[in-house]
C-alpha cells in the first residue's frame, strides 16, 4: 500500500495497523509449457482468504491449482481447472503456498490470472476515535464504497472472460485459415497428380505389351 | 510487501497487465537473495539490484531503469492493451556456479487506488468525507476508462468473429468451384488422353 504524506506518531501505528489486515494482489501470468509457478505469502491465524483464479489464454484454458499450508497440508487441489474461487480461514500462522502447473502440456503455455486477497477491507471510518455514529454522508460514502469494489470485481470477471473468448475466436480464425489454405492445396496436387498417375498406367503397359509381342 | 516468488538468479520474470489508455500503475517490489551458507534469504544483499522493463501494446519500451534491492516504479499507460512489466536482476554470477536464487516481494496497483492518509488524519469531519468522496470519483473514473476500453476490445472480438464466418463461407464457395473445375479437367484431359492413345 502507498502511503503518502506526514502524520503524528499514533497516526501512523493507527494506520499500519490498519494495513496490515488487509491485502490482495492480483497478478497476470505466463506460464510456460511443462513449468509450474509458486506463490508464497505469510499469513496471520484467523485471517479469512480468498483465492481465485482463470486461464486466459492457450491451449484447453485450464491449468493444475495447488494451495497449501504451512505444515504442508494441501487445503485446495485441483487439476486441469478454467476457473476457481476457494475461500479458507488461516488455521496456523505461517507461510501459505499456491503453486500453478502446467506440466501436463507439451507445448502450448497458457496465461494465468489470479486474484489472492487476505482479509477483509479496512472499514472506512474507523470507529476507534469516535465519539457519534456515522453521518449520513458517511454511510453514503460507505455504501457507494461497496457498490463500487463489487461493480471493479464483476468487471475484472467480465474482461477475464472477454479475453478468454476473444482467444479462442483468434484461434478459430488461424486455424479456419490455415485449413482452407491447406486443404485447397492437397485438392489441387492430388487431383492433378491422379490424371498424371493414370496416364502414366497407360504408356507403360503398351511399352510391355510391344515388348512381349517382339 | 506480502506476496512473493522465486526465480532463478539470471531468469527474467515478466507479468502482463491489460489496462485502458491513461491509467497510472505503481509497482512495490522487494527483492531477496539465498544465501548458501546461512541457508536463508538475506535481509539485504549490497550490490543487488533489478532491471525493471515495462512494454507497451506496441512494443515501445516506457520504462527500463535499475532500481535497488527495494524500490517503488511507476509509469502511465499511452495506449490500451498489454503492458508487460519484466524483471531481471543485475546479478553478473552465472547461475550454475552461484546456485542461487531470488526472492521477489511485489505489489502492483493499478489506477489510482491511493489514500492520501494525511488529509485523514486531520480530525475534521467535513474534509475526511471530502477525501473519501474524492477517492470515490477517482474509482468511477477508472470504472468508466476500463469500461471504454471494454467496449474497444469487445468489438475487435466481434471483427474477428465475423471475419471468420465469412471467411468460412467464402471458403466453401470456392471449394465448390475448385473441385467442379478440377473435375471438369481431370474428365477432359483422360478423355483427349483416351483419344489419342486410341483406346477409345
Amino acid at each position: 500500500m502507498f502511503l503518502r504524506g506526514t502524520a503524528g506518531p499514533w497516526g501512523w501505528l493507527t494506520l499500519l495497523l490498519v494495513a496490515c489486515a488487509a491485502w490482495a494482489s492480483e497478478i497476470t501470468f505466463e506460464l510456460p509449457d511443462n513449468a509450474k509457478q509458486c506463490f508464497y505469502e505469510e499469513i496471520v491465524q484467523g485471517t479469512k482468504c480468498t483465492l481465485e483464479f482463470q486461464v486466459i489464454t492457450g491451449g484447453h484454458y485450464d491449468v493444475d491449482c495447488r494451495l497449501e499450508g504451512p505444515d504442508g497440508a494441501v487445503l485446495y487441489k485441483e487439476m486441469k481447472k478454467q476457473y476457481d474461487s476457494f475461500t479458507f480461514t488461516a488455521s496456523r500462522n505461517g507461510t501459505y503456498k499456491f503453486c500453478f502447473s502446467n506440466e501436463f502440456s507439451t507445448f502450448t503455455h497458457k496465461t494465468v490470472y489470479f486474484d489472492f486477497q487476505v482479509g477483509e477491507d479496512p472499514p472506512l471510518f474507523p470507529s476507534e476515535n469516535r465519539a457519534t455514529a456515522l453521518t449520513q454522508m458517511e454511510s453514503a460514502c460507505v455504501s457507494i464504497h461497496e457498490a463500487l469494489k463489487s461493480v471493479i470485481d464483476y468487471q475484472t470477471h467480465f474482461r477475464l472472460r472477454e479475453a478468454q473468448g476473444r482467444s479462442r475466436a483468434e484461434d478459430l480464425n488461424t486455424r479456419v485459415a490455415y485449413w482452407s489454405i491447406g486443404e485447397a492445396i492437397i485438392l489441387l496436387v492430388v487431383s492433378i497428380g491422379q490424371v498424371f498417375l493414370l496416364k502414366s498406367f497407360f504408356s507403360d503397359k503398351r511399352t510391355t505389351t510391344t515388348h512381349v509381342a517382339s | 510487501l506480502a506476496l512473493y516468488f522465486h526465480i532463478g538468479e539470471r531468469e527474467e520474470k515478466c507479468i502482463i497487465e491489460d489496462i485502458p489508455s491513461d491509467t497510472l500503475v505503481v509497482g512495490n517490489y522487494k527483492v531477496q537473495r539465498w544465501d548458501i551458507h546461512k541457508h536463508d534469504f538475506l535481509e539485504s544483499a549490497p550490490g543487488l539490484g533489478m532491471f525493471v522493463t515495462v512494454t507497451s501494446p506496441s512494443g515501445e519500451v516506457l520504462l527500463s531503469k535499475l532500481y535497488g534491492p527495494q524500490g517503488t516504479f511507476s509509469f502511465t499507460s499511452y495506449l490500451s492493451g498489454e503492458h508487460i512489466i519484466c524483471f531481471q536482476s543485475n546479478s553478473t554470477r552465472f547461475a550454475v556456479t552461484a546456485g542461487s536464487k531470488l526472492r521477489i516481494h511485489l505489489d502492483i496497483r493499478v489506477g489510482e487506488h491511493f489514500l492520501d492518509e494525511s488529509a485523514i488524519q486531520a480530525k475534521d469531519k467535513v474534509n475526511e468525507v471530502n477525501v473519501r468522496l474524492e477517492h470515490l470519483i477517482e474509482q468511477i473514473h477508472h470504472v468508466t476508462k476500463e469500461q471504454d476500453y471494454e467496449r474497444e476490445r469487445e468489438e475487435k472480438f466481434r471483427k474477428t468473429s465475423e471475419e471468420t464466418n465469412s471467411n468460412i463461407l467464402w471458403w466453401a464457395i470456392a471449394q465448390t468451384v475448385i473441385l467442379i473445375s478440377v473435375g471438369i479437367w481431370q474428365i477432359k484431359s483422360l478423355r483427349d488422353f483416351f483419344i489419342s492413345k486410341k483406346l477409345v
